[in-house]
């Protein structure tokens, strides 16, 4: 991770070895929370998988913290689908 | 019956609608501050709620679920580990002693390497890089040695290769696992061995041998299209077909052979004939109606946003809903790695 940006509202975070898979489930994520102005990721150049992902918040909340919150609500998102998914092939197992 | 189409706030949140020759309302929209009287803040446990997954048919090495309740970037997030990001094992490096036959070296490693290996990945790790040699951990070595000759016992005129000829036909059946270390004890009832026997490698005439040693490693699909655990993994959205306007007789017959078979079905009501939507799932939305003036009007065609088939099939190496499962690990892993950095590295 490289972060810039002047005050702490607008930050552009690069991401190494990352691509769409979670630069776009990341925005969604992000863009779900009412604090952030806009969000919003790219790819510098298909040869390198880098991906520019910045982030700007209302007020004075420190970008950081959506980005946080946006991997945690990620996690959290993956950990309910998956004991969702392991739920329903037992249940299906069970009932075939 | 035919149902009235939703209001149209709704129906720009949920579905994505097919016109003549447009697709509209494609991007989701519904983030907090764009629609004025809806809550779009992220809440867990309005999510758990109205999320659920059905497991619609599980056969051999495919698999067909339902996600429901999920957004297109998370859905197509699993679809894109499924493909790449799924660790298997797969040849990586073969070492050519003797190869007489008319494949050439290139092409015959090239081939081997697309053979699927019947060994769990997760029992294995990455090999660091620049070692050239392997340790026990994280190669698996396989033999194939193999001589054509001449079929003593064959008739005299006959011109049948398979009588004529013992060993011509190179099958994967003939790759034969060489425990390296201390494997035999590691892995006392593995069976290594490619998933299918009957992949046909090359072709032998007496006198042409081929003796050569592979190394197995684990790897991804971003690196080696033959890494990839699954034959396709893909998805589609729910259709959703409304009739705007009651439709009989005649038009009922046309309206049921534009669509799939089993999506429209006629009922015989009063002694007229009226089509109802029986089944929008089957539909493949081939977008025939169109083709008609008179129905062109009559009918929406849409698909619901949040609603999405997974079609996973694999290629034998992992049972189709352990991929899926280590697909949701890997994206789990990936934020997990970002959150400790971002604990780690201080932020000026």
């Amino acid at each position: 991770i490289q972060a810039d940006g002047t005050e702490g509202n607008c930050v552009t975070f690069v991401l190494h070895d990352e691509d769409h898979t979670l630069g776009n489930s990341l925005r969604y994520m992000v863009m779900k929370n009412p604090d952030v102005e806009f969000c919003g990721y790219c790819i510098t150049h298909p040869s390198e998988s880098k991906i520019n992902f910045r982030i700007q918040t209302r007020g004075a909340l420190p970008a950081v913290e959506p980005f946080r919150k946006g991997l945690n609500d990620l996690m959290a998102v993956c950990q309910h689908v998956l004991s969702t998914f392991e739920r329903s092939m037992k249940e299906y197992r069970a009932q075939r | 019956a035919c149902m009235a189409a939703l209001r149209g706030a709704d129906e720009m949140r949920d579905r994505v609608v097919l016109g003549e020759f447009g697709v509209r309302n494609v991007h989701t929209t519904d983030f907090p501050g764009n629609y004025p009287g809806y809550d779009d803040a992220w809440d867990q446990r309005r999510f758990e709620e109205a999320f659920r997954v059905d497991v619609i048919r599980e056969e051999g090495d495919s698999l067909e679920f339902d996600m429901v309740g999920i957004d297109a970037a998370i859905a197509n997030a699993f679809r894109r580990i499924l493909l790449a990001e799924v660790p298997t094992m797969a040849v990586e490096k073969v070492f050519v002693y003797n190869n007489t036959s008319i494949v050439q070296d290139e092409i015959l490693a090239h081939r081997l390497g697309l053979i699927p290996i019947r060994a769990d990945p997760r029992l294995f790790e990455y090999r660091n890089q620049g070692d050239q040699e392997g340790t026990e951990i994280d190669t698996l070595q396989f033999q194939l040695k193999i001589k054509c000759s001449r079929n003593p016992q064959a008739a005299k005129e006959s011109s049948d290769p398979d009588e004529l000829y013992c060993n011509h036909k190179v099958y994967s059946k003939h790759m034969t696992w060489v425990p390296l270390g201390n494997q035999t004890d590691l892995f006392p009832d593995a069976d290594f061995r490619p998933v299918h026997d009957d992949i046909l490698i090359a072709l032998l005439r007496p006198g042409q041998e081929i003796d050569v040693l592979m190394h197995c490693v684990k790897g991804i699909g971003k690196d080696h299209a033959k890494f990839s655990p699954v034959a396709t993994a893909s998805y589609r959205l729910l259709p959703d077909i409304t009739l705007l306007k009651p439709i009989e007789d005649e038009a009922a017959e046309t309206l049921q052979k534009c669509f799939s078979p089993g999506v429209i079905e006629i009922q015989n009501i009063k002694g007229k004939k009226v089509a109802r939507v029986a089944n929008a799932r089957l539909d493949t939305f081939s977008r025939e109606v169109f083709r008609h003036e008179g129905l062109k009007n009559l009918v929406r065609l849409a698909r619901v946003r949040n609603h999405y088939i997974f079609s996973v099939e694999s290629t034998g190496i992992l049972p189709p809903d352990v991929l899926v499962s280590e697909a949701i690990k890997i994206l789990m892993g990936k934020c997990q790695r970002f959150l400790n950095e971002l604990d780690s590295v201080p932020m000026e």
